[in-house]
């Protein structure tokens, strides 16, 4: 048991624990902080994994812009009375039989197939030179239409949302 | 030296992306399921970074990249459609938003 | 190697077991006597309106929702950044062309905000 099976343990049971709370919780705002924790303990899986741009990249979208997005939302949809904030399940037998299935096939998938199943090189500086080398030559034009569509989702959801101000 | 097998970062990712189907299938609150749906993404991210960093190469974070990239168009067009929703229907229970059914 | 992010791990550990027992240290020694005045909701001494679930308004959407298009921006310059002068020896001048394209699209879409009226607060 050295320090990268602590480290792995402890961020795993970190991100699948809070998942499970975001799935079960009855209300929305644990579910959207448990997500908080789920984002967190993804972001020390990269840094084990050796990628440590995409953990910040990740603790600066998710955790600073998505997750707050969502709270947001919560907060313009619920009702005033806070009983509404909870919601229901339905259908929860038949879904899980169906999950657990297809992660036991996926998992068959994964241990079964022979995989280059060590660690490159841990790298010793930050891969944000490599990803913008990549990104700038290979991924180019990638990157350009990435930038059409943040256009066109700015446009469309502030159109979405502004209509909606005057009408109310 | 890292000597965690690849296999643990993907069955991690496979477990943590059948929460979110479980979550998707049985929640009724559409936020709730928009949040399922930023739980697969990140555990195929999840994926993404375990093959680039066990490859050697740095075009799975690159993919990363662009999967955070769709993720936040989509929560910014998908809570802007849930809001909207809201604002009409009083609801964000999906089995009440039913307006495509006659 | 893993060793480098040894302080960070030390810098939530510490803030985590400082915050924790800064609070139980004061739910444990304070003296406690409640009263109905002490437990009411302080309101920088105006009398409370309301209630905490009340819902917020779009405005605050459109804001989280702009913050988010540029973080996404921010992403993707640092590396550009960080490479360009590589980038610079290698293609020369034209490094520059595809980020002046990037940033002038995202431009557009908060010219345009700005002349619908999004980012007035009225």
């Amino acid at each position: 048991m050295n320090i990268y099976d602590i480290v792995f343990y402890l961020f795993a049971a970190i991100t699948l624990a809070s998942a499970f709370v975001v799935v079960t919780a009855r209300n929305i705002i644990y579910s959207a902080f448990s997500l908080l924790f789920t984002f967190f303990g993804i972001a020390g899986l990269y840094v084990l994994l050796g990628a440590d741009f995409i953990a910040v990249v990740q603790l600066m979208v998710y955790v600073g812009g998505i997750l707050v997005l969502i709270l947001f939302g919560v907060m313009l949809t619920n009702k005033i009375t806070s009983v509404q904030i909870k919601t229901g399940t339905l259908q929860v037998i038949p879904a899980i039989l169906g999950t657990a299935l297809m992660a036991g096939v996926l998992i068959k998938i994964f241990t079964g197939t022979n995989w280059h199943s060590q660690m490159a090189q841990y790298p010793t500086k930050t891969t944000a030179y490599a990803l913008g080398h990549i990104l700038l030559t290979d991924y180019v034009l990638i990157f350009e239409l990435l930038g059409i569509l943040l256009l066109i989702a700015l446009i469309g959801a502030a159109t979405i949302a502004r209509k909606e101000e005057k009408a109310s | 030296m890292n000597l965690i097998p690849i296999e643990y970062y993907l069955i991690l990712s496979a477990f943590m992306f059948a929460v979110g189907v479980t979550g998707v299938l049985i929640r009724k609150n559409a936020i709730v399921v928009f949040m399922c749906i930023e739980l697969m993404l990140n555990s195929g991210n999840l994926a993404l970074v375990a093959f680039s960093s066990y490859m050697g190469s740095s075009a799975g974070q690159i993919f990363v990249f662009f999967v955070m990239t769709v993720a936040a168009a989509e929560a910014a067009v998908g809570l802007a459609i849930i809001i909207a929703i809201f604002r009409n229907k009083l609801t964000v229970n999906i089995d009440e938003i039913n307006i495509f059914k006659w | 190697m893993i060793e480098q992010y040894i302080p960070i791990f030390l810098v939530i550990g510490v803030s985590v077991v400082f915050s924790m027992a800064v609070i139980a240290s004061s739910k444990l020694f304070g003296p406690q006597r409640p009263d109905s005045e002490k437990l009411s909701t302080y309101e920088s001494g105006m009398k409370p309106v309301g209630g905490v679930r009340e819902r917020i308004s779009i405005k605050y959407y459109l804001v989280a929702m702009l913050f988010i298009v540029f973080d996404i921006e921010v992403i993707f310059v640092y590396p550009w950044g960080v490479e360009f002068k590589k980038l610079l020896g290698e293609q020369g001048i034209s490094a520059l062309v595809p980020m002046i394209i990037f940033l002038v699209v995202l431009e557009l879409g908060y010219l345009y905000v700005y002349k619908k009226g999004g980012l007035k607060w009225d």
